[in-house]
């Protein structure tokens, strides 16, 4: 599952574009000893410009869309984005408001995209999604 | 010439789970003025119950409203609507009602427990709550299908039994919890680390939490003895002796402090374990459901008419519903949603002035506001914008501890 070669830690930042915070907490929970993201140096980190993966959650709300794609800008290239949750991929729960800017992926579609359903997901996937990231990274840096 | 600058936090910040922004103005250190520009979370809901959703749908739209208290809103819903269309709930929904309440209390005040002590520095406290806190998420696995969102709660009653099997199961973690709750107890009130960085910080006089409405643990914090389970009972709380906690009851006084909120909702977490058993011990055989075909019930809502407002002790404090239905019209016809964290930001101004930046994080974070994510802050000095991110806030945070503990 995890690529051979641990070039590098995969750093993560989190982007919360208007999700009820069910996502949210599952980030977390993968994160603190039960499921322990960080045993295969996977962490969140305080800037965009750090990360090499963003954990995306939230439809996007209007008031949201100039700040998210702002901040996904100023992560390096190549661009991975998971989206995690049913609401960031199509809309979920909230599709038809009048307040969505999003879905994440018509809004920016110069990125890699990984999509974690579930409303909300379990931890277990999450990190199978960072998992999958990974891999991607690795071949692309092959290349 | 002008000595103070702003500090700009938000809407993307750490110790904010929705995005809201918080604009500050600072006199060297200390914080001299404090104004909150919220809205950039609105997704639409009331309108997508409004307009697109029937009643049945709308109550799965509820639970998303919050993802850590997606009990508390559907309840909501489910009040007032009942008391619209009259609908009779058996005994025993209602003693499942309560004990998924309180496991909701028990995981978002853990939770938040874990996050108060990220925000001052203290990681490995907050990996050793989240560590105790998986014991509740597994239950609510166990009892309900799935770890965040339930769907448990359905008009007239609950849609899955807690039976022998289950009831054993949440026995078992509330005597696990006992246990872990002295240790707990240990390291949050005796921690001499926390001590100084959460005793005499973000203070609100009582004054403050009574004239800003301030609501749930914040209040109490404060010495205001109001608790919706106290003082308007819903669901079959009636039968339990609850009482508002306030943090005189373990230290004798009230200082409205942050430390005062953490003694509340840790002997809140305490209370919850001894209504859980309590509900477990006296709960009444019967049916869990009024009426089980959905159809039916559809048909019931669709023909009632009137308007209700509910009142529900989410952990954060009170939550409102007020709902209007018409007769004919699927969807409900009127929805009002007033959440707790809504009326406990105000307090936000008496708590931050006066105290410093290093102190924003656990302040922000000890109303438990519906905390998220990504960290980041503008500072403008003299015009120029200068981007700071929430690492810098985290280490000035660190910082202070270092400094206190020499």
């Amino acid at each position: 599952m995890i690529p051979k070669a641990f070039k590098r830690s995969l750093w993560v930042f989190h982007i919360n574009s208007g999700s009820c915070n069910g996502c949210d907490i599952e980030i977390i929970a993968a994160l603190t000893p039960r499921y322990d993201a960080e045993r295969f140096g996977i962490k969140l980190v305080g800037s965009p410009r750090h990360a090499d993966v963003i954990a995306f959650t939230g439809p996007v709300t209007n008031d949201m869309k100039d700040k998210v794609i702002r901040i996904i800008e100023q992560t390096p290239d190549p661009k991975v984005i998971v989206v995690i949750g049913s609401c960031g991929i199509g809309g979920g729960v909230f599709h038809e408001s009048y307040h969505l800017a999003g879905p994440i992926d018509k809004l920016y579609p110069n990125a890699k995209y990984f999509y974690v359903p579930g409303c909300p997901p379990r931890p277990e996937a999450i990190i199978q999604a960072f998992a999958k990231a990974w891999e991607w990274l690795e071949e692309v840096e092959k290349k | 010439m002008r000595h103070d600058y702003e500090i700009a936090v938000g809407p993307i910040h750490p110790a904010l789970k929705e995005p809201i922004m918080l604009r500050l103005t600072i006199e060297g250190e200390e914080i001299v003025d404090v104004d909150v520009i919220a809205s950039q979370n609105h997704r639409g809901i009331e309108w997508i119950g409004m307009n697109r959703n029937n009643a049945i749908q709308s109550l799965y739209l509820a639970e998303r409203i919050c993802g850590i208290c997606n009990f508390c809103h559907p309840s909501n819903l489910v009040m007032a609507i009942e008391e619209i269309a009259d609908i009779e709930v058996p005994d025993r929904a209602q003693y499942i009602r309560v004990i998924q309440g309180e496991l909701e209390r028990i995981h978002s005040h853990l939770l938040w427990a874990g996050v108060a002590a990220h925000e001052i520095g203290f990681d490995s406290l907050l990996h050793y709550t989240w560590m105790v806190r998986e014991k509740v998420m597994d239950v609510l696995e166990a009892v309900n299908g799935n770890r965040v969102t339930k769907a448990i709660i359905m008009y007239g009653g609950v849609r899955r039994d807690i039976d022998e099997e289950k009831a054993k199961l949440i026995r078992k973690m509330c005597s696990y919890y006992r246990e872990a709750f002295n240790k707990l107890a240990k390291l949050f009130l005796e921690d001499d680390t926390i001590k100084k960085r959460t005793r005499e910080i973000g203070i609100l006089k009582y004054e403050d939490a009574m004239k800003l409405a301030a609501a749930g643990p914040t209040a109490r914090a404060s010495g205001v003895k109001k608790d919706v389970r106290q003082d308007f009972p819903y669901f079959a709380y009636p039968d339990f002796d609850v009482h508002a906690i306030t943090p005189d009851k373990l230290l004798g006084y009230t200082v409205g402090d942050v430390y005062d909120r953490i003694v509340v909702r840790l002997l809140e977490v305490k209370q919850s374990l001894e209504i859980i058993e309590e509900a477990l011990d006296n709960m009444p055989p019967g049916d869990i459901i009024a009426e089980k075909k959905l159809v039916k019930l559809m048909a019931k809502i669709k023909a009632s008419e009137g308007e209700a407002v509910a009142r529900y002790e989410a952990p954060r404090g009170e939550d409102i519903h007020y709902v209007m239905l018409k007769q004919g019209y699927e969807p409900l016809y009127s929805w009002k949603v007033r959440a707790p964290t809504y009326i406990n930001i105000l307090s936000w101004r008496p708590m931050l002035l006066g105290y410093q930046i290093a102190d924003i994080p656990i302040i922000a974070a000890s109303i438990d506001p519906c905390l998220s994510c990504t960290n980041r802050f503008a500072v403008v000095k003299d015009g120029e914008e200068k981007i700071i991110n929430a690492d810098y806030f985290h280490r000035l945070s660190i910082e202070k501890t270092r400094r206190l503990k020499k």
